[in-house]
């Protein structure tokens, strides 16, 4: 495996590119591992690279049931910001920010974060206030955040209607600068690259169907290629959490969801940053293709089909409209949905599971992307010293029987509505 | 788009619906004093792969309240009755 670097790039060039190497290898599952973790996506990887790099475990595998980063790593709208508010959540994104920011040097992939800033339209003053109250909690934890008024969002953001048509009118935005996008695939593809370089086995067409079990605790896990044992079990199966938890006998805090995203035929570069409309559940940013990718709202109802229902598109495209009527001749290229583990709070799960022998890391609702990094890290740092990192310990299953939920919209116990 | 079957309005489609919860969860009796049963109550979900019953509100039509079956993998539809006869 070659370190990838301007002078590999060149060499390759000129020889037509016939020699690269293989990003990572192809290995048959071992009977063994000190750790399995199921789920080839983002997280499931980031956690494989940072128990080698930051504890020294080697003796791992990654089990996913198609192929790296097809899950919800690969079909999301890339937005990557920090600007949480409740305490559990704060830091924690803080923490997975801090990361993103070096994340393709330490790698050696480039995973394209790309800081264009984020806008967070606001559209009445009450929802002004709530976004002051949240830039002053971000300020005040050291996290960058500033708010514009309604002619500095028409001096930055030209395109949107400012009319007297426009249903929603802009009062201001709140605005996060280090945030942005990165390239989706390239974070899976990087952490599966530097995770076989620890000498992790990836290991694709292998799905997990069952435990091993002895004396009531987990020993390993069943799969399509055989009974592979485990000390240790670690799920990252975004949607398919409850799915995986129910053959372990456990019922958790979670709906399975469908959100979708689309993208547009490429245009010359119009949108900057990304752009959240804060009358309905509408972002815009634009791909380094042309492409616009928008995201909307939750189909809205419990669903584990990987494909969205025409209601959201057309509402998609609604808003897209209402912020932005220059939209309305483009055409759609693509829409794809991804099934998503929505949680009772809208917060995620870390940590050791009721069940001896397995772990959870799940819950990320469609906010776990930018999350990939720290969730990597904190699952790692807890799977090997078997307590939470301080940056997760709020991400209990327990906190729900203790009414420690972390609420960030106030939406209450229903998970469609985080 | 789902097409779902109103017993009363017969086929019609999922816009005019507004999806309610799982119909499997009950609330615990008012003198229940076990915090588990509250507990899960509130926040414990089955959430399967596979027929899921649960309330949708033809709010757009007959208002009434349904139960409805429906696979949340292959989004089939497989029944649908009034509500009110679930509960008697
Ligand atoms: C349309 C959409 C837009 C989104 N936009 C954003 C955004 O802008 N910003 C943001 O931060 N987040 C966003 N998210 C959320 C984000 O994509 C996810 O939270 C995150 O990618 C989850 O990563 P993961 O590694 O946990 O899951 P995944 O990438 O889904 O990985 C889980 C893997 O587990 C595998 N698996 C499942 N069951 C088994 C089994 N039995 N055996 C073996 N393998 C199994 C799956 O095949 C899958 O590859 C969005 C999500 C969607 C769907
Ligand atoms: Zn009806």
């Amino acid at each position: 495996m070659r370190h990838y670097s301007a002078f590999s790039i060149l060499r390759n060039g000129l020889s037509g590119n016939k020699h690269w190497s293989r990003a990572w290898r192809d290995p048959a599952p071992k009977p063994a591992y000190e750790v399995v973790i199921v789920g080839g996506g983002g997280h499931g990887l980031a956690t494989a690279y940072y128990l080698a790099k930051e504890h020294g475990i080697r003796n791992v595998a990654v089990l996913e049931k198609g192929w790296l980063g097809g899950g919800n790593t690969g079909r999301n709208t890339t937005i990557v910001r920090s600007n949480y508010m409740m305490p559990g959540n704060t830091m924690f994104y803080e923490r997975s920010m801090q990361l993103w920011e070096n994340l393709s040097q330490e790698l050696n992939y480039n995973v394209m974060m790309s800081r264009r800033g984020y806008y967070y339209l606001f559209h009445s003053p009450g929802q002004g206030d709530t976004a002051r109250r949240r830039t002053n909690i971000m300020r005040a934890n050291g996290i960058d955040a500033e708010l514009f008024d309604r002619p500095e969002v028409m001096k930055r953001l030209p395109y949107l209607d400012y009319s007297e048509n426009a249903r929603f009118p802009i009062y201001g935005a709140a605005y996060q600068g280090r945030a942005g996008t990165a390239r989706h695939d390239a974070v899976a593809w990087g952490y599966a690259r530097a995770a076989d370089r620890q000498g992790i086995d990836l290991i694709q067409q292998c799905e997990v169907t069952g435990y091993l079990w002895d004396d009531g605790q987990i020993v390993g896990v069943e799969t399509s290629r055989g009974p592979i044992r485990a000390s240790k079990v670690a799920l990252a199966v975004a949607g398919h959490t409850s799915h995986l938890a129910a053959k372990a006998g456990l019922r958790l805090p979670i709906e399975t969801h469908v959100l979708q995203a689309f993208v547009t035929e490429p245009l010359k570069p119009l949108v900057d940053h990304v752009i959240i409309f804060g009358a309905e559940h509408f972002y815009i940013s634009q791909s380094d293709k042309g492409g616009l990718v928008l995201g909307g709202d939750l189909d809205g109802f419990n669903s584990y089909a990987q494909r969205g229902g025409l209601p959201i598109v057309e509402h998609t495209l609604q808003s897209a409209k209402a912020l932005m009527p220059s939209l309305s001749r483009l055409r759609l290229l693509r829409h794809w949905a991804g099934a998503m583990d929505m949680t009772m709070d809208g917060s995620p799960i870390i940590g050791k599971m009721p069940v001896d022998g397995l772990w959870l890391n799940g819950g990320w609702c469609y906010g776990g992307f930018k999350a990939t990094p720290a969730s990597g890290f904190c699952f790692a740092w807890t799977i090997a010293r078997g307590e939470s990192h301080p940056d997760s310990a709020e991400f209990t299953l327990k906190r729900f029987e203790r009414g420690y939920q972390i609420d960030e919209t106030g939406a209450g116990p229903h998970p469609k509505a985080h | 788009m789902l097409r779902i079957e109103c017993p009363v309005c017969g086929l019609r489609d999922e816009t005019e619906f507004a999806y309610g919860e799982d119909a499997t969860v009950r609330r615990p009796d008012m003198d229940e004093a076990d915090v588990k049963i509250w507990h899960d109550y509130v926040f414990i979900r089955d959430n399967p792969r596979g027929p899921h019953k649960e309330y949708w509100h033809h709010v757009a039509g007959c208002r009434q309240w349904i139960r409805v079956e429906r696979d949340t993998l292959t989004h089939e539809i497989l029944g649908s009755i009034l509500a009110r006869e679930v509960a008697a």
